[in-house]
């Protein structure tokens, strides 16, 4: 027997014996498998990181790469010493720069989501009380922004602001003011271009929310003698509600820590603590700060995060 | 009164619909024009069109955006329905409230802390093991890590939306767990699977953030490039490229929504044939 053929003839029972074998693994092990593969995945590419953001928060800076002192030292003889340092977060506590970045992202994004929810509420009404085919047309007018790139439509707005963007031409044009007004790079811009850039993600949720009620509860309360406006507040509103918190939620969590949008239409007039974070890291190389503005931006947004995944969790049980 | 308070909600309507339109038309069509200034009409042109059409840059940075975001997109549709399912179908398991929170954690955290969590860890470990290399690797990581909670989410409300009834009638007949999943359960979830593979490849061509923390010397995305063009103020080029985006989009949208309604219809009749 030519010994090339030999090898062969081994080789392929081997081959099936493994084959089979895997076929068994994953008949007694898919599950395993399914939950194991995306959990391994988030445990190293997310807890993993934030705990070493956590580590180096509590570290010193110093010159070196990378710019942090270690948190454990291994001394000669052995003993093992541990430096743990509260300073970064005490600085942030006594240095005003950033209590007042904190104070004012929170309020930037709570202005801006009450602005949402204002426009957002009445379009998200409409829509869902639309025919059918108007209602497909409308979401999609709705959808459509939000699929287009985010960074473009806050750089549209740049140039309707702009001292000599659309919005002055047109006002110098019309004779309402002589000289150009000052809107780009102020706080104004800011609120616009958060309220220009969240308000699908608030009218997606209510619209959701407002699509499952059952319109006969306005008319009963009609019948009933209420006028529109008690109506509305005793019935639609309560009702609505899970819809307003979690559009809400969707705009504040990522507005408070907004990066872009302060940037671009705030230049660096505005504080944000999305900015302060990235300049801490970047241009300052504060790795340790950085780290500890980033913890202390997570306990800030810690009760609305748990707020919106209870909500979330909730309305996937009812489903 | 009842008239009153639609012609209130409709006006609404129609602002809000303003208020997220005008400025993209304004956009389109301030790219046509000629004059070097970008809020000043200097007549129709292309130019900036060929501007940024031999811009090698650009071609570079688009280059390397796409190929991450099908990377990404297919990594994040992968990982993403396995989440999806392990959630929906396997009951209790051993650590699902850490999985749980894990999955549902990138959706609301704030990109910046992604972004420097992930940038310190590929630190870490390229000390360590000296890998990763910063750039298309590290990028391409960091956007499975937060795309593929997207999908989850699409995969997890379909699963549940769609009920154990098939699979059920499956196992009934005699079919293993493992065959129920690929002839049926997988099969039921293609429209899912897709329309979050769309939603991942969408999400990493839109990034900056996360993009920007992790990525290294040379290797810039699109959005990082259309960045740091825009910093310094109004580019005309940038508009002809917001233009060009923002019509694939449309066409994409419109196909999508298109393709959902005739199947409805098609449902529908089926149904009433029936």
């Amino acid at each position: 027997m030519n010994p090339v053929n030999h090898a062969n003839h081994s080789a392929g029972p081997l081959v099936n014996r493994l084959l089979l074998r895997l076929v068994e693994l994953l008949q007694s092990r898919w599950k395993v498998i399914v939950v194991g593969i995306p959990f391994f995945w988030l445990l190293l590419f997310f807890l993993a990181p934030f705990i070493i953001v956590i580590k180096v928060s509590l570290a010193e800076s110093i010159i070196a790469s990378p710019p942090f002192s270690p948190l454990y030292e291994r001394a000669e003889d052995g003993a093992l010493s541990i430096r743990v340092i509260f300073e970064n977060y005490s600085y942030l506590w006594e240095d005003d720069l950033y209590i007042n970045s904190y104070i004012n992202s929170v309020k930037i994004a709570s202005v801006s989501t009450v602005c949402c929810l204002l426009i957002g509420y009445p379009m998200a009404y409409c829509i869902a009380r639309s025919n059918p085919t108007t209602k497909n047309i409308l979401l999609m007018l709705v959808i459509l922004p939000f699929w287009t790139s985010f960074l473009l439509r806050v750089y549209a707005w740049m140039g309707l602001l702009a001292d000599q963007g659309t919005i002055n031409s047109l006002l110098i044009w019309l004779g309402v003011i002589d000289e150009p007004i000052r809107m780009l790079y102020s706080e104004l811009a800011v609120y616009i271009g958060i309220v220009y850039s969240y308000l699908p993600f608030m009218i997606l949720p209510l619209y959701a929310n407002m699509e499952k009620l059952d319109v006969t509860l306005d008319e009963a309360a009609a019948d009933l003698g209420a006028k529109p406006t008690i109506a509305f507040l005793t019935v639609t509103l309560p009702l609505t509600l899970p819809g307003i918190i979690a559009g809400s939620l969707l705009v504040f969590i990522p507005a408070t820590g907004e990066f872009v949008i302060p940037d671009l239409l705030g230049g660096g007039n505005v504080l944000m603590i999305g900015r302060i974070l990235s300049d801490e890291f970047n241009a300052n190389s504060d790795w340790p700060l950085a780290s500890a503005v980033a913890i202390v931006l997570l306990i800030v947004l810690v009760l609305p995060m748990v707020l919106y995944q209870r909500i979330q969790a909730r309305e996937r049980g009812n489903l | 009164m009842k008239q009153r308070r639609s012609t209130f909600v409709l006006s609404m309507l129609c602002f809000g619909l303003a208020f997220l339109y005008i400025p993209m038309i304004l956009l389109i069509i301030y790219s046509f024009n000629y004059s070097k200034l970008v809020p000043v009409w200097g007549g129709f042109s292309t130019r900036w069109y060929t501007v940024l059409f031999e811009s090698e840059e650009m071609w570079a940075a688009l280059g390397l955006s796409l190929r991450i975001a099908l990377v990404n997109a297919t990594f994040a549709m992968i990982l993403g329905t396995l989440a999806g399912i392990a959630l929906v179908r396997f009951g209790r398991f051993r650590g699902r409230t850490l999985f749980t929170g894990l999955i549902t954690a990138p959706l609301v955290m704030p990109e910046v802390i992604t972004g420097l969590s992930l940038l310190l860890l590929f630190i870490a470990l390229s000390h360590a093991f000296g890998w990763p290399q910063r750039g298309f690797t590290t990028i391409t990581i960091a956007h499975i890590t937060f795309s593929m909670a997207y999908v989850a989410v699409i995969i997890q409300s379909r699963l549940s939306g769609m009920g154990t009834d098939l699979e059920d009638a499956a196992q009934d007949l005699g079919a293993r767990p493992l065959r129920v999943m690929f002839d049926i359960t997988l099969p039921l979830l293609a429209p899912g699977m897709v329309a979050g593979w769309l939603l991942a490849f969408t999400l990493s061509i839109d990034d900056l953030i996360i993009a920007s923390f992790v990525s290294g010397p040379g290797s810039n995305t699109l959005p990082m490039l259309i960045y740091s063009r825009v910093k310094v103020g109004l580019r005309p080029d940038i508009n002809a490229l917001a233009t060009i985006m923002i019509v694939m989009v449309s066409i994409g949208v419109l196909l999508a929504c298109w393709l959902m309604i005739r199947q409805k219809h098609l449902l529908e009749r089926d149904a009433n044939t029936k």
